[in-house]
């Protein structure tokens, strides 16, 4: 508890550090991930990662030394010549782009791989700590480098904000971008720039095996929640912020717990919560929504067996519970229930243990039915099917056409008045 | 209404001797031809005829192997913001998220230029347009929430609101309804009765008579460019369609070969 309230308060100035570092960095990879997503490029961001690694510490050699500058100049480097590649190998060979990205990915990243063992072999070498950028080392962030993930961040801000039109319409129609006289190299690489920047500043906090999962899952799980740009540039980077704070929050609880993992699993745990939550695309609301509508056909279905035995006795006929759950194969419980939702919705009455249809309920059920029959009208006459080809696919129409479609129909087949098998056709608006 | 001081002498487009053999783009080869302004012409050919490359080659999206177009009387460059265009409608990812207005509105963004954001003025004019297709009522509405013949009508008031006097238009009456085909016709025939120089690439051969009144029939190369009337002639359809030069695509493949070390395939 106590050290909670540490950290809370930001007590420690390395906490601060920490928490300053990846919170920055996940404002960062939450706007440029948002682009990269929306162009379908999210695995360039990782092959951007594993690429800058042989950057890195071709900067530490020639340098001499940890200096930054050089770090960064070589990883940026090294990662636009990884992209380079990539669409050198798509342009010049058949292989797809999945193959190209592949293969740059694992050649740099085993490039990077043996120079950093060599560097490692070097007396400046052991103490650089060029191997806190496999997966990162959020404890080890200096002032400096705080500062140089803000920069990139208010960068990545910056320009999102100046050429957030040039940006969308890229994204959305390259075509019309370039002919309205936008060059489209020229935006590409400035999207790319900003992916190596945030790439190259991640490095050190989560690691380049990591960083491309902060790009994408914030992102990822922003697009779950809006159909709207802005709000899902300012989402992905709240959550990509929230991602950073709470890695770093159980990073520092867990004691020896490595941070940059903790952001990337926080970041993961944020969109596994979209995917079921979020309004509309979230799993819950579709489950939500296909339950009502199974309720909903479950209900039709019952509204139409009592108009079926009413049409067929031809007077007001009394229908029992019993009916509608031996015509249904449910338990007398489950057709009584459904009966009793009806008789709230007002389309059934109930007369001791008989049920029956009121003018409303009877509108609908003739709705159902006219549905029913002008599809398999329709059917028979468009397709030439037989009539005893045509009750099962009405079954399942008869409760999605509405009423607008219904009229459509009707008026195509110029209302009809007996169904292929010489039934009756009811209209809705009838009064019996 | 501004859009015509131009004298009847200027064409609308000049293309000259253009070729391109782009990738895997079919290849379009020496074409060569000249619009009046205030023409609606179609642009038909078979598949792989070259139709959408020579859009793209004309609007500087691909690069070409020769040849050079004019727009209006100068060098497209300089005209961009007289030419508007309308893709492929399954060029685009319908999920994007934005709606309808936003993407009228992007028909703007030449004008606009770097940096700026659309005005109020822009916006009243995209809604104007959204209303000239019918679709004023769905501005609102998240574009893969609509229907084909909904998502066509808004990029035809986008391209209304390029407020261009040149269009290209490829496809606009792919997969659209009945309804949406006329009132797109209707809006492209008031487009040119204002001055306004259309070429439609379009694949219903029965309609040209009826829609067009300028044709181009294309199939790797120019086969024919003209006035409807005397140029969609039985003769020149089965000059269009009566099979694939298999000889000049083999040829233009062995040169693009012999340009990248390849063997031609």
């Amino acid at each position: 508890m106590d050290e909670l309230l540490r950290f809370v308060l930001l007590r420690d100035a390395n906490t601060v550090y920490v928490v300053a570092g990846t919170v920055l960095l996940g404002i960062a990879s939450g706007l440029v991930g948002t682009f990269a997503l929306l162009r379908r490029e999210s695995l360039v961001g990782d092959a951007l990662a594993h690429a800058a690694l042989p950057g890195v510490c071709a900067g530490f050699l020639l340098a001499g030394e940890r200096r930054l500058a050089a770090l960064l100049g070589g990883a940026l480097l090294a990662g636009w010549l990884g992209t380079q590649a990539i669409a050198l190998i798509q342009r010049r060979s058949k292989l797809k782009d999945d193959a190209a990205i592949g293969i740059v990915l694992s050649v740099f990243f085993a490039l990077g791989m043996v120079l950093l063992t060599y560097i490692q072999t070097l007396p400046t070498g052991a103490q650089a700590g060029l191997d806190k950028y496999l997966f990162g080392s959020a404890a080890s962030l200096v002032g400096r480098d705080v500062a140089v993930i803000g920069a990139v961040a208010a960068l990545a801000a910056g320009a999102v904000a100046l050429l957030y039109k040039e940006f969308k319409l890229l994204c959305f129609d390259a075509g019309l971008s370039a002919s309205l006289g936008f060059p489209r190299g020229l935006l590409e690489a400035v999207l790319m720039t900003l992916l190596a920047l945030t790439v190259v500043a991640g490095l050190q906090t989560v690691g380049a095996v990591l960083i491309s999962a902060l790009l994408i899952a914030p992102a990822a799980a922003a697009r779950l929640w809006t159909d709207r740009l802005p709000v899902m540039l300012a989402l992905a980077a709240a959550f990509g912020a929230a991602s950073g704070y709470v890695g770093a929050l159980f990073s520092s609880l867990g004691g020896s717990l490595p941070t940059g993992p903790l952001v990337v699993l926080s970041a993961a745990g944020i969109f596994c919560v979209s995917l079921v939550v979020a309004p509309e695309r979230g799993l819950a609301a579709r489950l939500l929504r296909r339950r009502r509508t199974n309720a909903r056909i479950r209900g039709e279905n019952a509204l139409k067996h009592i108009f079926l035995i009413e049409e067929h006795l031809a007077n007001p006929a009394l229908v029992s519970g019993e009916d509608v759950a031996a015509h249904h194969s449910v338990g007398v419980r489950d057709a009584l229930a459904m009966l009793e939702g009806l008789r709230r919705r007002g389309w059934v009455e109930r007369d001791g243990a008989a049920w029956s249809l009121t003018p409303e309920g009877s509108t609908e059920a003739r709705r159902i039915v006219a549905s029913h029959r002008v599809w398999e009208t329709y059917l028979a006459r468009e397709l030439a099917l037989p009539p005893d080809h045509l009750h099962r696919d009405a079954e399942d129409m008869e409760h999605v056409i509405d009423r607008d479609m219904l009229g459509r129909l009707d008026e195509e087949l110029g209302h009809p008045a007996r169904d292929p098998h010489g039934t009756r056709i009811p209209r809705p608006e009838e009064r019996p | 209404m501004t859009a015509h001081v131009v004298s009847a002498a200027v064409p609308a487009l000049e293309v000259h001797d253009l070729s391109v053999a782009y990738r895997s783009q079919p290849v379009v080869w020496n074409v060569d031809f000249e619009l009046p302004p205030g023409v609606l012409c179609g642009v038909v050919g078979p598949n792989g005829a070259g139709k959408s490359t020579l859009f793209k080659a004309i609007l500087g999206l691909l690069p070409t192997a020769s040849g050079f177009v004019r727009v209006l009387g100068k060098g497209f460059e300089s005209q961009r913001l007289r030419v508007g265009y309308i893709p492929q409608r399954e060029s685009v990812d319908w999920d994007f998220p934005t709606d309808a207005l936003d993407v009228v509105l992007m028909g703007r963004y030449g004008r606009l230029g770097w940096f700026r954001r659309p005005s109020k003025a822009d916006r009243a004019l995209a809604m104007e347009c959204l209303e000239q297709v019918g679709m004023a009522d769905f501005a609102r509405r998240q574009i893969s929430q609509l229907s084909g013949g909904q998502q066509q009508r808004v990029f035809m008031a986008r391209a209304l609101a390029q407020q261009a006097d040149l269009y290209f238009l490829d496809e606009p009456f792919a997969g659209v309804d009945a309804a949406t085909e006329r009132s797109i016709i209707d809006l492209l025939r008031a487009l040119r009765d204002r001055g306004a120089t259309v070429l439609v690439i379009h694949h219903d051969l029965q309609s040209v008579a009826e829609y067009f009144d300028w044709i181009l029939m294309l199939n790797m190369r120019l086969v024919a460019c003209g006035p409807t009337a005397d140029t969609f002639t039985p003769e020149n359809l089965h000059r269009t369609y009566g099979g694939r030069l298999t000889l000049l695509a083999e040829a233009v493949e062995r040169l693009r070969a012999a340009r990248e070390g390849r063997t031609a395939s």
